[in-house]
């Protein structure tokens, strides 16, 4: 006698492929993004399942560029040192420095000649999360790859494994290279010894407003929720062409060029 | 065995001894000043009953740090069933407006050097 015949097999197999239709696979195979979005908490601020964010590079004039910088510093008390130990949140890098895997030949003039706004990318697989020996850098639920100053021992082998460059050590007490007070009251500085970077503005986002950057970039740049297919990154994503910086590492950077 | 130099070494002794004991008799009969906290004039009640935040306010601090940096949660429902936003510089400053008032004198008193303002900051010191 037979215990698992043919038929069997097919009637399990069938069964089994039914079941799997229902589950999250098959529904992100056929509504990108919709289960996500469906999911996210509601709660007082914004929150996000993953924050991203989309540079329209060519809607950047040097003005903008330079607004999104000063407001940035401004907000965070990062004092400006003009050395190898200065620090930076979000800089302006040459398109060979900022995308250096991506050597098409003949790229567009304006675009290979134009200097890009990079800061940290909130890697979905950060590697200066993995290395860091105290989890003084975490990544959040909502994907923002951040910094707990308290707990950061300065050994940086956080700003050895970012490909990016996108994390700065404080070589002195930054106090002395700011003005006193503070540029702004409400926002701590950091201290000689940690380590420091870009945050996507997390204490704005907790009283509901969008980081500092892109408000103040006229709308060259979209910050918005990656897994939800709505949002206004996600809207430019599917009709634009864009980069990401050093992609081929496996960090899945957050941080969309369109170009 | 007679020591040659007995005086001497006895002296010397002596000098050590009175050297090695300076901190205890010279502030023999003086009590440092007892700490004068500057409390709030217009607000009752803090985020926990007084007992606590004088035994326990810096436990306290640390939960708002982690709960603020790790967790992303703001909001500090206190004994009473009053919300605060958990913040150092807009909560807690906002009533004990005055560091050097309130926090250093019994910091100072105690020798304990906490090091929030390292990074934190506040509004002008009063001397």
């Amino acid at each position: 006698m037979m215990a698992f015949n043919r038929r069997d097999f097919l009637k399990i197999a069938g069964l089994s492929a039914a079941v799997g239709l229902g589950g999250k696979t098959a529904w992100e195979l056929l509504l990108p993004g919709q289960l996500d979005a469906a999911e996210m908490p509601a709660a007082s601020g914004l929150t996000a399942k993953r924050w991203g964010m989309a540079l329209d590079v060519k809607k950047f004039t040097p003005a903008v560029r330079q607004a999104c910088i000063a407001v940035c510093n401004q907000s965070h008390n990062v004092p400006k040192i003009d050395s190898k130990q200065g620090l930076k949140w979000i800089w302006e890098a040459g398109y060979e420095a900022a995308f250096p895997d991506l050597e098409a030949e003949y790229v567009e003039d304006e675009i290979k000649e134009m200097p890009f706004l990079v800061m940290c990318n909130h890697c979905d697989n950060p590697p200066c999360v993995r290395v860091c020996p105290t989890k003084a850098t975490f990544k959040r639920g909502d994907g923002i790859v951040m910094m707990d100053m308290h707990r950061c021992i300065g050994c940086r082998f956080c700003m050895a494994a970012c490909p990016y460059g996108s994390r700065s050590f404080n070589f002195h007490d930054p106090r002395k290279f700011l003005p006193d007070p503070a540029p702004n009251k409400d926002y701590p500085t950091r201290t000689k010894g940690v380590v420091e970077k870009c945050t996507f503005c997390t204490e704005r986002l907790a009283v509901g407003k969008l980081p500092y950057c892109v408000e103040a970039s006229q709308g060259a740049m979209l910050f918005g929720d990656m897994s939800d297919a709505g949002s206004a990154p996600r809207k430019a994503l599917r009709t634009r062409y864009a980069i990401r910086r050093n992609a081929g590492l496996g960090t899945n950077p957050q941080v969309y060029y369109l170009i | 065995m007679q020591i040659k130099d007995r005086p001497i070494i006895i002296a010397g002794i002596l000098i050590f001894l009175a050297i090695f004991t300076f901190p205890l008799w010279s502030a023999m009969g003086k009590a440092a000043p007892e700490p004068k906290v500057e409390l709030p004039k217009d607000v009752k009640e803090c985020v926990a009953p007084k007992d606590y935040m004088r035994t326990s306010h810096m436990q306290l601090l640390n939960e708002w740090r982690d709960s603020v940096v790790r967790d992303g949660n703001r909001i500090f429902v206190a004994f009473n069933g009053k919300q605060h936003n958990m913040s150092l510089t807009s909560e807690c400053l906002r009533c004990h407006t005055d560091k050097a008032k309130f926090c250093d004198q019994c910091h100072n008193y105690t020798g304990v050097n906490p090091f929030c303002w390292d990074c934190h900051t506040y509004p002008k010191e009063s001397k």
